[in-house]
């Protein structure tokens, strides 16, 4: 018999019903829950006279529509009066089916996939859900964790389980050294990118990926939640990253982290979570982090990815008509001529934040940066910090202030502009350097131009009001 | 949830890959604690000016395609995020198919939730019913979910492939909820094994 992988472990582990048709009935551990999806989903529960089956296994915080300033006057002070409305019917909700709420003005309240894993909600071998598809950020962990909607949040929260058919095995190993020069300037950011600039969109379509390698181990636990953060955008299900001693390390002590013989019972457990040597992938592909350059995205899909050395690419040049007419389309909406050097780009605003990019890690490099010089006159930056935890650090460490000084916008957390649901938006024809990971048409405002780039990168951009290549300027340091 | 059996319907071409769900309803109607009501935001931004007039050379907006139900598109169609409010947009406005070369996992997955049928092709097959539908209002398309068909109104035929569970959920407006709560002894005995894994 061959080997299994972490997916096909954590997988069997959860089947309260196998299906050999794909239909199989899935036990979930724990469920995400946010103001945006899931007021339908209880709306329902309410009409069929359902409650839910294990609310314990439920946490739900507000972060889509949050605003970002002004939270001192706590709900009352919402003007968006639909903002309003969906964050007091989460809290209603909660109220009523006795589900934990981290509330707004709480110091534990963040985006969902920044507060699940500092709460130690998000524990490896575990299923994870949440109406949200970037719930792929758990699986940093270990955890087999992955979008869900609306009807599914009710279906998870009236039984505990999900119907799911079996995903196929997809590992990408990344290489190089982390410890070498060539790899100084690489961020989990940039791993990500190249990934789904090779692989597309799509190319995960119907996978679970598997990311390892020694590029991957040598990733602290923000940067892996950072990759596998990104994982649905190259189309995946999830993202995995098997448990290590760091992850160990991250999640010991935290709140809702085992204690005492039932964490020593839980580690060793978790240690026995990663593929075996021989396990059979159904795809497989191997990643140099080493090349990599700092990348930036010039289009609208995550998959556009170019050197930040680069230059704009050339629709005429594209045999395939999709693909052309794609391409075309992107660089109209984007306001870019083929062969403008992606230095040449000059940005209007830069946002730091998202689940992608707003821990602890990434406000450090963000500022290290920062602490060189002044953002542009013609830029208007923001800083989104991912929880109030992450801010309270933050501000520990005396990163607000050189964000502050350096001429940042210091904001309360929440999503904010990386979809831009409450007031933080780019107007039409705005071009924003950005650590979030969707640069779709209108994601960050109506008109508006995203480019998806590393902390460092959009940090770097703010001060000079246009993208810079991160290794002149580290070179200079 | 409206059972699904056979539909006969005019389909509109949208020839773009990688629709994503930003464009099938934006954000900002996302505020909405209802699933009703969606349908007149539906792709939104490519479908009115800045100022809320009509563009009137978007699809949906030429008068051949304003009560179409099936939606030819293009390759990865719902890529994006997990919002349940682009079936809900859609079908609110009156979609019940959509055909396309590949759709994004979760899309796939909500669209049978709300009584849509999402069809994978082959892209020589899309192309022929993307041809078919830029002949506009004349050009009726019809789909029988049970014998899993496709008539063009040229009367060719094309054969598809759907998931049999969700199939007989689709035709019987199946509510999975309901069903699985059939299985809760199952699920009862299950998680009488969780005693050894506390933490869970
Ligand atoms: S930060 Fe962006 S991607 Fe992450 S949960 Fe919020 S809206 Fe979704």
């Amino acid at each position: 018999m061959t080997g299994t992988t972490l997916y096909d472990k954590i997988w069997e582990a959860h089947l309260v019903e196998a299906d050999a048709d794909g239909n199989s009935l899935l036990y979930i551990d724990r469920h995400l829950v946010h103001e945006v999806t899931s007021p339908q989903a209880f709306e329902g529960l309410r009409m069929a006279g359902r409650t839910p089956r294990a609310p314990h296994k439920t946490l739900a915080v507000a972060d889509h529509n949050i605003p970002t300033t002004n939270r001192a006057g706590g709900l009352a002070a919402i003007d968006d009066p639909e903002s309003k409305l969906q964050i007091e019917t989460l809290e209603k909700n909660c109220a009523a089916f006795g589900i934990d709420y981290l509330p707004m003005d709480d110091i534990r309240q963040g985006i969902v996939h920044v507060a699940g894993p500092e709460q130690g909600f998000t524990l490896p071998g575990l299923t994870i859900v949440c109406g949200d598809s970037h719930t792929s950020t758990h699986g940093a962990f270990g955890a087999l964790a992955h979008g869900i909607g609306t009807s599914e949040v009710e279906h998870v929260l009236a039984t505990q389980t999900l119907i799911q058919g079996k995903a196929k095995n997809f590992r990408i190993n990344v290489v190089g050294d982390a410890q070498s020069p060539e790899m100084a300037h690489v961020t989990a950011k940039d791993i990500a990118l190249a990934i789904i600039g090779e692989i597309g969109t799509a190319g995960g379509t119907g996978y679970v990926l598997e990311y390892a390698g020694e590029a991957i181990e040598a990733l602290s636990m923000e940067g892996r939640m950072t990759l596998c953060n990104m994982s649905i955008e190259a189309g995946a299900r999830a993202g995995l990253v098997a448990p290590d001693e760091k992850t160990f390390a991250f999640l010991k002590d935290r709140p809702r982290v085992p204690k005492g013989a039932d964490w020593e019972q839980a580690v060793a457990y978790w240690q026995t979570l990663k593929s075996d040597d021989d396990a059979v992938f159904d795809k497989e592909i191997t990643i140099n982090a080493a090349d990599l350059p700092p990348l930036v995205t010039w289009g609208t899909s995550p998959q556009d990815v170019i050197a930040v050395d680069g230059q704009v690419p050339d629709p005429s040049v594209i045999a395939d008509e999709g693909r052309r007419k794609a391409t075309e389309r992107a660089l109209d909406y984007m306001g870019l001529s083929a062969g403008t050097p992606m230095q040449e780009v000059s940005i209007d605003r830069v946002f730091i934040g998202s689940c992608t990019n707003s821990r602890i890690e990434d406000l450090r490099a963000a500022a290290a940066i920062a602490k060189t010089g002044k953002v542009a006159a013609s830029v208007n930056a923001m800083v989104v910090p991912g929880s109030g935890l992450v801010k309270q650090q933050a501000e520990e460490e005396g990163l607000d202030k050189i964000f502050i000084e350096a001429g940042f916008d210091w904001r309360e957390p929440g999503c904010s502009m990386c979809l831009a649901m409450n007031a933080d938006k780019l107007a039409p024809g705005e071009r924003c350097a950005s650590t979030s990971n969707r640069n779709f048409e209108g994601r960050q405002g109506r008109g508006g131009r995203t480019h998806l780039v590393s902390p460092e990168m959009a940090a770097a951009a703010a001060l000079a009001g246009h993208f810079v290549d991160i290794r002149d300027l580290k070179a200079e340091q | 949830m409206e059972k699904f059996d056979k539909l006969t319907g005019i389909a509109a071409p949208l020839d773009i890959i990688n629709v994503d769900t930003d464009m099938i309803i934006p954000k900002q109607f996302l505020k909405t604690i209802q699933r009703s009501g969606l349908g007149k935001n539906l792709f939104d931004e490519m479908r009115y000016t800045l100022d809320g007039d009509e563009i009137e050379d978007f699809v949906l907006n030429q008068p051949a395609y304003r009560s179409a139900e099936i939606l030819v598109a293009g390759d990865n169609f719902g890529c994006g995020s997990s919002r349940e409010h682009a079936p809900w947009a859609l079908l609110d406005f009156g979609i019940r198919c959509v055909i396309a070369p590949s759709f994004a996992d979760i899309f796939y997955n909500n669209c049978f939730k709300n009584g849509i049928l999402p069809i994978v092709l082959p892209q020589q097959d899309v192309d022929k019913l993307m041809e078919d539908a830029q002949r506009g209002a004349n050009a009726t398309v019809s789909i029988d979910l049970d014998s899993q068909t496709i008539k063009g109104p040229d009367g060719g035929e094309i054969s598809f492939q759907v998931d049999a569970f969700r199939k007989q959920c689709l035709m019987e407006g199946l509510d999975d909820i309901g069903l699985t709560l059939q299985k809760a002894a199952l699920i009862d005995e299950y998680e009488a094994g969780l005693d050894d894994q506390p933490w869970r």
